[in-house]
């Protein structure tokens, strides 16, 4: 048979995506006695989480002793407009704490207070201090620390490995079919159990903090096997990216620099978050900061480069250069400028898929037996926007969930035995970009999704630009479907990457636009121009997002809520409504 | 905009050589902006690494005009005008293709390292100035720069008997956490071959996160193991406590 020549491993759960979530995930699986299997497509420790900055939420109360897990639960509602999964708000509350502290028994080294307990720093949304933080690179301290532990404690990892498809038995998943891009030859992983850890969409649009990764390979992924996506209209624009040089537009300007004291003023010096949230100021919600942004730009107060200023040189040099490093180094050596002496030009850039694989709080199993997910590929923690911080504390959280869960259905999951028919389907799938004679430039097909995305679904949306966007979405399907390779062969060829990674940004896109289309009203980061205000049962509904034979299905359901949890939810509502 | 010339080693383990490239230069460009528009528009099949764009994940590491670097951090305007950019893979590890190269190597390496083993005592306090200290050491990026300029590796390809300067940084940030363990000084003499190290600093001189290598991690560790050795009285010791 010709299948007998690809390469095939056979593990009880496979995890796809090594940046926090995988790691977590492989750690707890393994621990638990699966064997397990760690796959990316990058070299481990290069995954998106080292990008990011500003902190770990976590209610410690080291700082501020008033604070505890209800305060924190109460600050991810308010900040995801109370979409947010509340049992998955809850637990993530709730257990953010000893996921940090298990951090720093495997050997990660946080900032400390002057009674050496580790110090937590005041971000956008949280009512208290409470990110622990190293510097303004903790997203590298938690995925080395990760990674560290993964590799000592038997997880098989494989690098360099891209997945095309999920193969089922039936209703239930078995396992995965990918390639090595460092050989180009086809690989199968037989499991039990998947979890996909795969990260975000970014790539969808032209400015954005995202790397080539984050093409949604695991919503995609998912998507196909049967599995629901939530929340895919909430895409976060981060408030202040870079602007420039043009090679590095986008790239993420870390709110720890707001977090620390920084002030944005437009083009004609004013503190302009006085008039969008004049009592949180820059420490408002992301969504909020970047809809002010947007709106002074586009009403002409920017500075010269279409972005606004971000100032830290009002603080003392050297706590600047102490507690944001990294920044002082990215804008001098990116843009020739010393941010202890003059202010950054930002602009917003996208972020975080806020939207993902709909999943139980408790297991993060999704709807398809044997299917898990964790991390920015999940859906239904933040709602319908972010909190910083929030998000290295989740992939903690959930990722330990996801590898305990993935890891107690295989114990009592049957043997996978994957259909040779659809390995042989999935290998026909890869090659033919190879083999086509003719066909569509992926390159090409890409600059053209990023423009239409950028466009039509970025941060302010209507009916008639949405409905145009789902008319050249059509279009770019059609172009995808003949997408070829016209240099290289199979050995690490960037070209042929994108032929797979194309088809899973368009279905990505898709569910994007669709449920902006049908949440018609303006909500978190979300903004309608012909619905600005809340709407009642929008408030109530999420978006759910399914495939039903080759047509994408898209419905409203009820957001999960926890009956005991209501008095807190009540009380920071009547909060709000008179402050 | 000006058009800037480019050659860039292009090939596998089987061979290659430098390809010629023209690209029109924007302000504040660096050299994997340059490479990724050369993919983009004129090779299609141009194998790079790259992830974060800005210093912070270590994949882009290559040598251009000679001199390890991380191209997302290597801006044009810093050569001269006129004159073509050399953009070529490091030259330590074996080739995949093009500026791709197997640093495999490394992450087995690592394996080798035993990890943080906290003192069955701790109680998880430390001073800012304990954390300032490691804190140095657990910036490394695993770039492999350092590795890739490091005599022993490159010139003399020691693979099976040196761990090199990345990995001192990492026993340094272990061997010098308040809260660790472990001794890891036999691994450092022994499997490691520290003393191989002639302490010439060309690691420290290309490391994008200004580690100081040498001076904060190779030479402490290399007094470590001395001591270890040549302290009289701890040999003494160690001789009547049967080990």
């Amino acid at each position: 048979m010709a299948t007998a020549a690809v390469e095939t491993h056979e593990h009880d759960v496979v995890v796809i995506g090594a940046g926090g979530a995988g790691l977590r995930a492989a750690i707890e699986s393994s621990a638990l006695g699966a064997r397990t299997a760690l796959v990316c497509k990058s070299l481990l420790g290069k995954a998106h989480t080292v990008m990011a900055e500003g902190g770990i939420a976590a209610a410690f109360g080291h700082v501020e002793p008033e604070d505890g897990w209800q305060t924190h639960f109460q600050d991810t509602l308010f900040g995801g407009k109370y979409l947010n999964n509340w049992r998955m708000a809850e637990l993530h509350a709730k257990e953010a704490p000893e996921r940090v502290r298990e951090l720093e028994r495997w050997g990660g080294v946080f900032d400390r207070l002057p009674d050496r307990r580790m110090s937590q720093r005041a971000f956008g949304g949280h009512t208290h201090r409470r990110l622990v933080h190293i510097g303004d690179r903790t997203g590298l301290e938690l995925i080395r620390t990760l990674q560290d532990k993964a590799v000592h404690q038997d997880v098989d990892v494989f690098m360099e490995v891209t997945i095309t498809r999920l193969l089922k038995d039936g209703d239930r998943v078995c396992g995965a079919f990918g390639y090595r891009r460092t050989s180009g030859a086809a690989i199968v992983f037989r499991a039990r159990s998947v979890v996909l850890a795969t990260g975000g969409i970014g790539k969808c649009y032209r400015i954005t903090s995202n790397s080539w990764e984050y093409t949604g390979d695991g919503h995609a992924l998912g998507y196909r096997a049967g599995a629901e996506l939530v929340d895919m209209e909430f895409v976060q624009f981060h408030p202040t990216g870079m602007v420039w040089p043009p090679g590095v537009a986008g790239l993420l300007v870390t709110e720890a620099v707001r977090g620390e004291g920084g002030i944005l003023r437009n083009g004609a010096g004013e503190r302009f978050m006085e008039r969008y949230d004049p009592k949180r100021m820059e420490l408002s919600t992301r969504d909020v900061v970047a809809r002010a942004i947007y709106a002074e730009v586009k009403e002409g107060r920017g500075s010269p480069r279409g972005g606004v200023y971000l100032d830290v040189s009002h603080l003392p040099a050297a706590a600047v250069r102490r507690k944001l490093p990294s920044m002082v180094d990215q804008f001098m050596e990116l843009a020739g400028v010393d941010i202890t002496r003059e202010p950054m030009e930002v602009g917003p850039t996208c972020h975080y898929a806020m939207g993902g694989i709909k999943v139980d709080a408790e297991t993060g199993a999704s709807r398809v037996p044997g299917l898990y997910a964790a991390g920015e590929c999940s859906g239904g923690m933040h709602g319908a926007n972010r909190l910083g911080g929030n998000s290295l504390s989740d992939l903690l959280v959930f990722g330990k969930r996801a590898g305990e869960g993935a890891a107690r259905h295989a114990a009592q999951a049957p043997e996978p035995r994957p259909d040779e028919g659809e390995i042989e389907e999935a290998r026909r799938e890869l090659e033919a970009p190879l083999e086509r004679a003719g066909g569509e430039d992926p390159y090409a097909v890409h600059a053209d999704l990023q423009a239409t995305m950028q466009e039509l679904v970025g941060i302010y949306r209507e009916q008639e630009t949405l409905e145009t966007a789902l008319a050249r979405l059509d279009e770019l399907d059609r172009r995808a479907a003949s997408v070829r390779v016209d240099a290289g062969g199979r050995v690490y060829n960037p070209g042929w990457d994108l032929c797979h990674e194309l088809r899973n940004l368009l279905t990505c896109a898709r569910a994007v636009t669709e449920a902006a289309l049908l949440r018609t009203e303006s909500r978190g980061a979300h903004s309608r121009l012909d619905h600005p205000a809340y709407d009642g049962f929008w408030g109530e509904h999420n978006i759910v997002v399914r495939r039903d034979g080759d047509a994408m299905v898209v419905e409203p359901r009820p957001v999960v809520t926890v009956p005991e949890l209501v008095p807190l939810v009540e009380a920071r509502k009547a909060k709000e409504a008179t402050s | 905009m000006s058009a800037r010339q480019f050659r860039i080693w292009r090939g596998d383990a089987s061979g290659g050589g430098l390809v010629e490239y023209e690209v029109e230069a924007e302000e504040g460009m660096v050299v994997l902006d340059a490479v990724r528009e050369i993919q983009r528009t004129q090779a299609h099949d141009l194998a790079v690494r790259w992830n974060c764009k800005a210093a912070k994940c270590g994949s882009c590491a290559a040598e251009v005009n000679g001199r390890p670097s991380l191209m997302c951090k290597t801006r044009l305007d810093r050569f001269p005008p006129g004159q073509a950019v050399v953009v070529e893979p490091m030259r330590t590890f074996p080739i995949v293709r093009d500026l791709v190269t197997d640093v495999s190597w490394n992450y087995q390496v690592n394996k080798l390292i035993p990890p943080f083993t906290p003192r069955p005592d701790a109680e998880w306090l430390m001073g800012q100035e304990d954390v300032d200290r490691i804190a140095e050491f657990r910036k490394c990026i695993e770039c492999f720069l350092c590795q890739d300029v490091c005599h022993v590796l490159r010139d003399h390809q020691l693979t099976d008997r040196y761990f090199g300067p990345r990995f001192w940084v990492r026993i340094a940030s272990l061997e010098m956490h308040p809260l660790d363990a472990l001794d890891r000084r036999a691994l450092l003499q022994g499997e490691g071959g520290l003393g191989l190290c002639n302490i010439t600093k060309c690691c420290s001189e290309v490391c994008p996160e200004g580690i100081h290598i040498t001076d904060n991690a190779i030479i402490p560790l290399k007094e470590r193991v001395v001591d270890r050795s040549y302290d009289p009285l701890a040999r003494l010791l160690r001789r009547l406590a049967g080990r």
